[in-house]
């Protein structure tokens, strides 16, 4: 006979698959054994079908799929036999889950033997339904359950309480017939019992309120409980380490926690027992920790008197400075609880708290990290911080990480003035670089530019730190950019702030730092870009080491990266043949607009702490509002163009402007362009453009969609056409400070003959002759609005098109909810085109705060017959539903 | 409410599993995978509690076994200690100093032992001794079963004889 077959025992079979040395051989013999199985299983053998279902489950736990072995569970629990139906439930347990159909089947066994004689077949029943039973068993069997928490039998009882707990969890609408029963289970003298009953309470407190305000009237009763069994003399059955059953002390102090919550008057009648609790409960041994444990949470829990909260933040401060890992992980986690409770209480313990950041224990260290963060504030963020930097010096790797991340929103969160805030985020970078997310040292660069005073400061420090950490790429790429806008502010030293060291640098040590971030072996594109960037910004500030910065950067004009090549060779032509417009050109930026980018960070979902203190200094310089075809003084607003993206500011810049001021602004003057005026906003993070990160897929939005709009325009200009045609792919992921667009390449043939910016003068004239009169104009139309959502269109056509028209969609939330992932969908009848740009975020903030916005290209190829129609649905997730509205819009404007 | 019991020897095998919240078999293996990775690796002065996808798994080892449990952010942790230590002391007393082999061959015990002391994720019975009665009124129940067959089938081979 075959080894394996059904007739082995399952101890044979356990021992054959221990003796298999390679995974493929206990793959041999778990597939022997199933086949055997399976066999006996068609057969419908009844002799071995426990046997067989025990080696399954065995197979189970090996993690083999055994779901043929389901049914034989059934058929086992339907036997009559205690030993079958003890394996049967065993099974059913194990391989099945709440899940599976096949659950369905056993309800009426299950019905049957919650009525057996046997209590213990009554008990495996339960069990087996406490388990593993879905809703509809819930309804089904609840009745039989009820019935069985007062049966004669405290074994039946108790169980039946555990599984009543889970009734109610499937189902809370049953929790009101539970709450006669569980009260009376209050009053038993059996432990077991006892303890499932407090928890059948519990489980219905948290179902209910109803049932909660009736078990209340129980509250005495649970206090002389809790009161007897603390003084009760030695059980040696119930005694833990000298203390008298702590699982249902601990559960007693669980119930009164949440029948003490918010009731003054209950609470009021458990003070003194809770005193009692934690004054005489031994904390030598674990098991009297775990009480005092619960009580502290319990007093914490409830309105308890001033005092017992104090002794509770005593207990708390004793297991901290515990030497068990254990106790000191409970204590930072309760206090973390009791922050919000007594903060002064727990700062009082807040060196003991640091201490626990350098624990060796992660889930430590994680949690006392958590509580520092939440017991900062203005008062102790310096010497905090000063702690947690240090820290980072010599922290793991791994944790650095989340310290970095902690220490950057503490800092920006309650930073006292710009300087502080500066010194601290560089020595960050300094020191874990590589862990601070982009929109951090983004931050920084905005905080930076809107320091003037500390430019000088700012970039003296970061040339002193590069030296000694030019490995974190973030500090490179701050300080690259630094150099770039503030160079000669490092090399004539202007603003020494007070107890400054002063230092030489020569224009050149300048150019090495930016070349060496260049040329480092582990930069990345971004670096790598951005460092071209700032050596354009050198040249033009260090007119002597011009001829030196060409030499790097044409060094790059063969570079794989197709983004750097580009960069290295249009800089090249800017360094080598428009000296005049150079300097323009490369004009340090802006302020960047705090506000502005606080609300995007704000709105990207990122929960990082906002700018708070330093918004405030947002100056007037950021001229977003100039109206159409007005000259600008200052060149350097041809950033005005990143604006277009703002979201509060329907986009003023037309595209006659944002050419006229790429060109410093000096040229002429254009009449109002209609066809730019909805220039797409998008999610392009201004910052990103700002710094020039031209690699940012995101980034691709909004300047070819500016472009395109332009070229649209512009049919007639043919050299003007091919000239930027070979362009457009260059812009979209250039920067915005060079205009690549608009200085022709070398090669590009119609053009060839033209010098210097002649072709662009041709641009501008065929600009402002190919910009007509105003389209027609539509009115704006509230396409949709419901209790939640409303959305606005607003039309613009093109002249030369009339069948394309412009929808630009505003959404806003009209709920107090925030909504994420937010997606709009658009179906058209079929001789309609409709093409939807990407939305300008997928996050609507609450209450009409914002908006998201969205372009719609729609092509009518039956203008004039018929009109625009669309049925739009709209996908969110608010509080953590998913939600769809559907709606058709029909009201469009006629002539569309 | 504890939502599942896993038993992992050192060697990453798993000797028993025990889930009272729904979790697919896909999830299960996962998780075990996920959690038996993180567990084997503590070193042996650390706290017994590991931060995990929101819950909190509350582990002992006695000998080459992780006893392990998983709870909600705002149970008990220390109490989840004394219930494995609780588990463990049953099993112990049960099978007369339990090692792991036991628990290998006689895994359906185990799991017997583990019904009488948690049902729905919560704790059923706080004295060893009510634990230890009732799995020995059951078993002694499979015993008497087991004879009376034998001794049927016997009556019945030899009246074929």
């Amino acid at each position: 006979m075959n080894p394996f077959s059904s007739g082995t025992r399952l101890r044979d079979m356990i021992r054959a698959i221990r003796a298999c040395k390679t995974a493929a051989e206990e793959r041999a013999v778990v597939r022997k054994e199933c086949a055997a199985i399976r066999a006996a299983v068609s057969e419908n053998d009844q002799d071995y079908r426990h046997r067989n279902l025990a080696k399954l489950m065995f197979i189970h736990m090996l993690g083999y799929p055994t779901h043929f072995g389901q049914m034989e569970c059934l058929k086992l629990i339907a036997s009559s036999g205690f030993p079958e139906k003890r394996i049967g439930y065993l099974g059913l347990m194990l391989l099945l889950d709440e899940r599976q159909e096949v659950l369905m089947l056993v309800t009426n066994s299950l019905k049957q033997d919650l009525n057996h004689s046997n209590q213990y077949i009554v008990g495996l029943a339960l069990c087996a339904l406490g388990n593993i039973c879905s809703a509809e068993m819930a309804r089904d069997l609840a009745p039989e359950v009820e019935r069985l928490l007062q049966s004669r039998d405290q074994n039946i009882r108790k169980k039946a309480a555990l599984c009543s707990i889970r009734i109610i969890r499937k189902v809370p609408d049953l929790a009101e017939n539970f709450m006669g029963p569980a009260t009376a289970l209050l009053k038993e003298k059996h432990h077991g019992v006892l303890i499932t009953g407090i928890q059948l309470c519990h489980e219905l407190c948290k179902a209910s309120s109803e049932a909660l305000d009736y078990i209340r009237k129980y509250t005495e009763g649970l206090v002389r409980v809790l009161k007897d069994v603390m003084s009760s003399p030695y059980a040696p059955e119930y005694d833990i380490a000298g203390i008298t059953d702590p699982f249902l002390q601990i559960r007693l102090l669980k119930l009164l926690r949440v029948l003490g919550h918010g009731d003054p008057d209950s609470s009021d009648s458990m003070n003194d027992i809770l005193a009692q609790v934690a004054a005489k409960t031994e904390s030598n041994k674990n098991a009297g920790n775990a009480i005092l444990y619960e009580c502290v949470a319990t007093i914490m829990g409830i309105e308890a008197t001033t005092g017992l909260r104090v002794l509770a933040i005593n207990i708390l401060g004793r297991f901290l400075s515990n030497r068990d890992n254990n106790i000191r992980y409970v204590a930072l986690n309760m206090l973390m609880k009791a922050v919000s409770v007594d903060t002064q209480a727990v700062q009082r313990h807040r060196t003991t708290i640091l201490e626990c950041v350098k624990d060796s224990d992660a889930s430590i260290r994680k949690r006392a990290l958590e509580l520092v963060f939440l017991l900062v504030n203005e008062n102790n963020v310096k010497p905090l911080t000063k702690e947690l930097i240090e820290y980072l010096e010599v922290s793991d790797p791994e944790f650095k990480g989340d310290l970095t991340d902690k220490i950057c929103s503490i800092v920006e969160k309650f930073s006292p003035d710009k300087l502080w805030f500066t010194d601290q985020m560089l020595k960050v970078l300094s020191e874990a670089g590589n862990y601070v997310k982009d929109e951090v040292w983004h931050a920084l660069i905005v905080v930076i530019s809107n320091a003037p005073e500390l430019h000088g400061y700012t970039v003296r420090s970061l040339y002193r730190v590069i030296q000694s950490s030019g490995e974190q790429e973030t500090l490179v790429r701050v300080a690259v950019w630094c150099i770039g806008e503030y160079g000669d502010l490092l090399v004539n030293g202007t603003g020494i702030l007070e107890g400054e060291e002063p230092m030489t640098v020569t224009e050149s040590d300048a150019i090495d730092v930016v070349e060496s971030a260049l040329k480092s072996h582990t930069a990345d594109v971004t670096t790598r870009a951005m460092s071209l960037i700032a050596l354009l910004k050198l040249s033009s500030r260090f007119p002597h080491c011009s001829q030196r910065i060409r030499e790097i950067v044409i060094q790059q004009k063969g570079n794989l990266i197709l983004e750097l090549q580009q960069r290295s060779i249009e800089f090249n032509s800017i360094i080598q043949k428009h000296e005049n417009i150079k300097s323009a050109l490369v004009e340090r930026m802006p302020v960047l607009d705090e506000a502005t980018y606080t609300v995007k960070r704000a709105g990207s979902a990122q929960p990082g702490a906002p700018l708070e203190k330093t918004s405030k200094s947002t100056g007037p310089a950021t001229g977003l509002n100039l109206p159409n075809g007005v000259v600008k003084s200052a060149p350097a607003d041809l950033i005005d163009l990143l604006d277009l993206s703002s979201d509060d500011v329907p986009a003023p810049a037309s595209t006659g402007d944002f050419l006229n001021d790429l060109l410093g602004g000096g040229l002429t003057t254009n009449p109002s362009v209609s066809g730019a005026d909805q220039a797409p906003t998008s999610g392009t993070d201004i910052l990103m453009d700002l710094l020039s990160i031209g690699t940012t897929p995101q980034n691709n939005h909004s300047m070819p969609n500016v472009m395109s709009t332009t070229l649209d325009n512009l049919p007639s200009v043919s050299p003007l056409d091919s000239l930027s045609l070979t362009s457009p792919p260059a812009l979209s992921t250039q920067t915005s400070e060079v205009p690549p667009a608009t200085f022709p390449k070398d090669t590009s043939g119609p053009t060839k003959s033209l010098s210097g910016l002649a072709p662009v003068v041709d641009l501008l004239d065929g600009l402002s002759s190919t910009m007509p009169a105003q389209s027609p104009t539509y009115p704006s139309i509230v396409a949709f609005q419901s209790n939640n959502l409303k959305i606005m269109f607003s039309f613009s056509k093109l002249p030369e098109k009339p069948q394309v028209t412009q929808i630009e969609a505003t959404f806003t939330n009209l709920s107090p909810n925030v909504y994420t992932d937010f997606i709009f969908k658009a179906a058209v009848p079929k001789f309609i085109q409709l093409h939807l740009d990407p939305a300008s975020s997928n996050v609507l903030p609450a209450g009409g705060n914002g908006s998201i916005r969205q372009t719609l290209t729609v092509t009518n190829s039956q203008l004039g017959q018929k009109a625009l129609a669309m049925r739009i649905r709209l996908d969110y997730i608010v509080n953590n539903q998913a939600v769809q509205e559907q709606g058709q819009i029909n009201n469009f404007p006629s002539g569309l | 409410m504890i939502h599942f019991v896993l038993l992992i020897s050192r060697q990453g095998k798993i000797r028993l599993t025990k889930w009272y919240s729904p979790y697919s078999q896909k999830e299960r293996s996962k998780v075990i995978r996920e959690l038996s990775g993180v567990i084997l690796s503590r070193g042996p002065k650390l706290c017994n509690f590991v931060e995990w996808r929101g819950h909190k798994v509350v582990y002992k080892r006695y000998a080459s076994l992780y006893f392990c449990m998983c709870i909600d952010q705002d149970d008990n942790e220390l109490e989840v200690l004394e219930i494995i230590h609780h588990f463990v002391e049953i099993l112990d007393r049960y099978f007369g100093s339990v090692c792991e082999l036991d628990l290998i061959f006689n895994f359906h015990k185990a799991y017997f032992i583990l019904d009488e002391i948690l049902i729905a994720g919560e704790l059923q019975e706080s004295s060893k001794k009510t634990v230890a009665r009732l799995i020995a009124a059951q078993d002694s129940l499979v015993e008497t079963a087991k004879e009376e067959a034998s001794s049927i089938s016997n009556i019945i081979s030899q009246a074929t004889k």
